[in-house]
């Protein structure tokens, strides 16, 4: 399967030897690309970073002096998830790097194909020594990736959770395949996952989760390991969350606001995302109605004495002008994937508010229940009833109680409140626990988002800026036959 | 009847006839008179410059083979243009009418500058008349009626600019055209009063006479033409390839206008996405904002190439696809001529009576037909010399106004790039040594 080759470096790094030291770990990593030769220029800062490169991996990486620079933004996000430096990542080298069919009894006994993927754990430190040694590896599918992730979810409400990759195209411009099994999803997917866990390992906490761990390392018996920390029991109901956002009173601001963003920044990507895949499409059929071009010029130089040789290599440049699009658009999808991936962080970010109301609106149930209960103690400790109450109405129809029933009663308030008061300071500090911790993560994110879509949309102009100059080219050279006729 | 000569096509030098027309003495003269064509100044050695009876190495047609086309502005020495579209209204209709400038040096003009205004109709009328005195040579199409075309009106200001583009180039061909600019009726359709225009249109051949004419072309399309030399089969196979390659190319030239604006109304969505997103974010507003603005101004852009294929390629196409059915129009009548020749030497050969009168008829024949031939020949040639210049130069014009497009996108994109690492390297973020 081919691999999409790595591109451009973007220098970001101070001394050179620390490149040169990133460089050689994440060259392992894609060790297994193969690189187009042609499809890499780089800018004379970074001959070195260029040298390193080539060396480590043994392949030679040529100038390219038409095609401008191309950018490799989950090669950046890595090296910049890379120079994080959580404890894992710094041991740890991780990648997704095939695909493969399978096909399989599931559940209900059917068959069925789906794809598996291998992940690869290399130590860091045998890569840097220049040995090789076999990576630890394991295959998962999707739906393991899945359970990981949901279980992440729950395990770390506070925390905004690295998106999946789609499960399904969606979006597509008509020539892509909505196809799961169509090798360039496959292809696209796989990028993806290997972004997910890189992601995982580079968050400071999550990094360090025990599960995630054997989920790298241990293939068998992984899925009852989950199972076994019931982390389903704890995930909360869609219906209790949804009356939460509800009846919440005082949610924190911040939180109302984040969640407020989220849903703008979904909208804005998803509508991004359509109209980008519209044009795509669009410009597709531009592109190859010029290859009609060629065929017709070629007919007609068979008629034309002088004109010919003019009309027949004119030809050729408008079919190439008219090929050229295909890569052109396969580019596109990865600037497309980027924008998915902040899509669904939308929806991650969503939920880190949910859970705030959840637990502000828990808190407040359990204040509330407070209160009503101390208030009840008054009332039966002064006689009065102020607030309505079945007893006080079947004690006005019926009769009082007796004293020792309200001393039983009072007792039991007692008690009640109590616990009641300890909940609600349990509940609070869990509010305020939730509310510091995920802020922090928001924070973490907010930055994390800033950084990454600014690259996306400076790869996206990289990438017009190439198209622009392949287009120059075409047309350059179709002048030049133009003129011959 | 054929003289031997030193030129190939050398027309015989029998009786001067009607059929040759009288345009053609005029223009020995002129081509006498023309530095340019020094060839046959020499070679000239004309007695009597109104009658047709010219020397045996030179004639019209080989002045036309030998007449040098690739003319220096110098050398042109008459500049017409078309513009300023008006409409008139009467009683009747409603038209429009061209102003027609016209600045030459040439002495037959009774002045050097002229403005007239002319209708359609009345380049319709010039352009009969020339294909009445020339019947084989290859004028320039004008464009075409008005035809209830989707929802294009008469008089719809892009219908109507389109239609001066074409008339403008039409006229300027006849002009630059060796026996068609020297046309008493082209100068008459420069330089007339409209009132002028109207009388000398009255005056030729009449109605009857045409219809005969008519009728003759029938009969000899019906009879056929029996030995149609190679060469002239061959332009006719040429014609007919030409004719579907370049209806081909005007196919497709729509279509990729079709397609780009279809284009158009996609991106131009994509510029307003970014502006939106923008609003709701913090340090990613102004690179947002900045797309959005670069995207904009593609937009602007793709807008204008798709005008330049209409306004520049798209014509000069279309008018080639025209310029087919010329050839073939010429080549029909080509073979008419023909078809008459041998009609009337058949007939020599089977009547009897008349004889005389018969030998008459058959001799002018075949006059018509070795004129048609040669004239059509050296046209053939001029022909197809304009017909690469012309496609040449709109074919590069639209690579560089392609290249052109893609310069000024990639500008805006390196404006951004530019614009972030500036803006990176300002706040200390990025370190781009």
């Amino acid at each position: 399967m081919e691999k999409k080759p790595p591109k451009k470096l973007q220098a970001k790094h101070k001394s050179p030897r620390s490149i040169n030291f990133k460089v050689i770990k994440l060259c392992s990593n894609h060790s297994r690309n193969k690189l187009k030769p042609e499809a890499l220029i780089l800018a004379k800062s970074e001959e070195q970073l260029l040298s390193a490169y080539g060396k480590t991996n043994g392949c030679v990486l040529t100038r390219d002096a038409g095609l401008g620079i191309e950018y490799c933004d989950s090669l950046d996000q890595n090296l910049q998830m890379v120079e994080k430096g959580t404890s894992l990542l710094k041991k740890m080298e991780i990648s997704v790097a095939e695909a493969e069919k399978r096909t399989g009894k599931n559940a209900v006994n059917m068959q069925e194909t789906y794809t598996v993927y291998l992940i690869e754990m290399r130590p860091v430190d045998a890569a840097s020594e220049g040995t090789n040694p076999v990576p630890d590896s394991l295959w998962r599918r999707y739906s393991e990736f899945e359970l990981l992730r949901n279980y992440l979810l729950v395990t770390y409400p506070f925390l905004v959770v690295p998106p999946l990759p789609e499960k399904r195209a969606e979006f597509v411009w008509h020539k892509l395949s909505a196809d799961n099994m169509d090798p360039d999803f496959v292809e696209r997917r796989r990028v993806g996952l290997e972004n997910f866990l890189l992601r995982v390992a580079s968050h400071p906490d999550l990094s360090t989760d025990k599960i995630f761990y054997s989920f790298l390392t241990e293939e068998n018996g992984w899925k009852e390991t989950v199972f076994e920390t019931g982390f389903q029991a704890k995930a909360d109901s869609r219906l209790k969350a949804l009356n939460a956002t509800f009846r919440v009173k005082n949610p924190d601001k911040r939180f109302a606001e984040m969640k407020h963003y989220g849903d703008e920044l979904q909208s804005v990507i998803s509508q991004l995302l359509r109209v980008r895949a519209r044009a795509a499409d669009r410009l597709y059929g531009v592109y190859k109605v010029h290859g009609n071009y060629g065929r017709v010029f070629s007919e007609w130089s068979a008629i034309e004495k002088e004109m010919g040789d003019g009309l027949q290599s004119a030809g050729h440049h408008m079919d190439a002008y008219a090929a050229s699009v295909d890569d052109i658009l396969e580019e596109e999808e990865h600037y497309a994937d980027q924008m998915k991936e902040y899509l669904f962080y939308a929806d991650a970010l969503r939920a880190v508010c949910r859970k705030h109301e959840l637990t502000q609106y828990e808190l407040e149930m359990a204040a509330q229940d407070l209160t009503s209960k101390k208030q009840q103690r008054e009332e039966l400790a002064t006689g009065t009833i102020r607030t309505f109450s079945l007893k006080g109405v079947t004690s006005k129809l019926f009769g009082q109680e007796t004293p020792e029933q309200r001393e039983a009663k009072l007792k039991m308030l007692e008690t009640q409140i109590e616990e009641g008061e300890e909940l609600v300071k349990e509940r609070n500090a869990e509010c305020e626990e939730f509310v510091k911790s995920a802020w922090v993560d928001i924070e973490r994110f907010k930055e994390q988002k800033d950084h990454d879509l600014r690259e996306a949309l400076i790869s996206y102009a990289i990438m017009q800026i190439s198209m622009c100059k392949k287009g120059i080219q075409v047309w350059n050279n179709a002048k030049e036959c133009f003129s011959k006729m | 009847m054929m003289s031997g000569s030193v030129v190939d096509n050398t027309v015989s030098s029998g009786n001067s006839s009607a059929a040759i027309p009288t345009d053609i003495s005029g223009q020995i003269l002129d081509l006498d008179e023309d530095d340019d064509l020094e060839v046959f100044s020499k070679d000239t050695t004309l007695t009597d410059g109104s009658s047709f009876n010219a020397s045996m190495q030179t004639s019209p047609a080989s002045m036309i083979n030998q007449y040098k086309f690739e003319e220096d502005a110098d050398t042109k020495d008459i500049f017409v243009t078309v513009d300023n579209p008006e409409s008139h209204v009467t009683a009747i209709e409603t038209y429009i009418t061209y102003r027609v400038m016209t600045k030459t040096t040439r002495s037959e003009f009774d002045s050097s500058e002229f403005e007239v205004r002319r209708r359609y109709q009345d380049f319709l009328w010039l352009k009969g008349r020339l294909e009445e005195a020339h019947p084989t040579l290859i004028a320039h199409p004008l464009p075409e009626k008005f035809v209830v075309k989707g929802m294009v009106e008469r008089f719809n200001e892009d219908f109507i600019e389109t239609r001066r583009r074409a008339l403008h180039r039409f006229l300027n061909k006849i002009a630059e055209h060796p026996i068609f600019s020297s046309s008493e009726d082209f100068k008459i359709f420069l330089t007339a009063a409209s009132g002028e225009l109207t009388s000398h249109k009255k005056q030729g051949p009449g109605f009857l006479s045409r219809m005969g004419d008519t009728v003759k072309a029938v009969a000899a399309a019906v009879r056929g033409v029996r030995n149609r030399p190679q060469e002239f089969t061959e332009m006719q196979e040429y014609v007919e390839a030409f004719s579907q390659k370049i209806s081909s190319l005007d196919k497709v030239t729509q279509r990729i206008v079709r397609e780009q604006k279809e284009y158009l109304e996609e991106l131009k969505e994509c510029g307003p996405t970014y502006a939106l997103w923008s609003q709701s974010e913090e340090e990613l507003a102004e690179p947002l904002k900045n797309v959005a603005g670069c995207v904009d101004r593609c937009c602007k852009e793709t807008e204008e190439q798709v005008k330049n294929l209409s306004d520049h390629l798209i014509p000069v196409l279309h008018e080639y696809v025209l310029c087919a059915d010329t050839l073939k129009a010429v080549l029909r009548r080509r073979d008419n001529i023909q078809a008459d020749f041998e009609a009337k030497t058949e007939a020599l050969a089977t009547k009897k009576a008349d004889r005389d009168t018969m030998r008459n008829d058959l001799d002018k024949a075949e006059d018509r037909l070795e004129w048609a031939n040669n004239a059509l020949k050296s046209d053939w040639t001029r022909w197809q010399k304009v017909m690469r210049t012309d496609l040449r130069s709109a074919f590069v014009d639209t690579a560089e106004r392609n290249v052109s497009y893609y310069e000024k996108c990639l500008a805006v994109w390196e404006s951004f790039l530019h614009s972030q690492r500036t803006d990176a390297e300002g706040n200390g973020k990025v370190d781009f040594s």
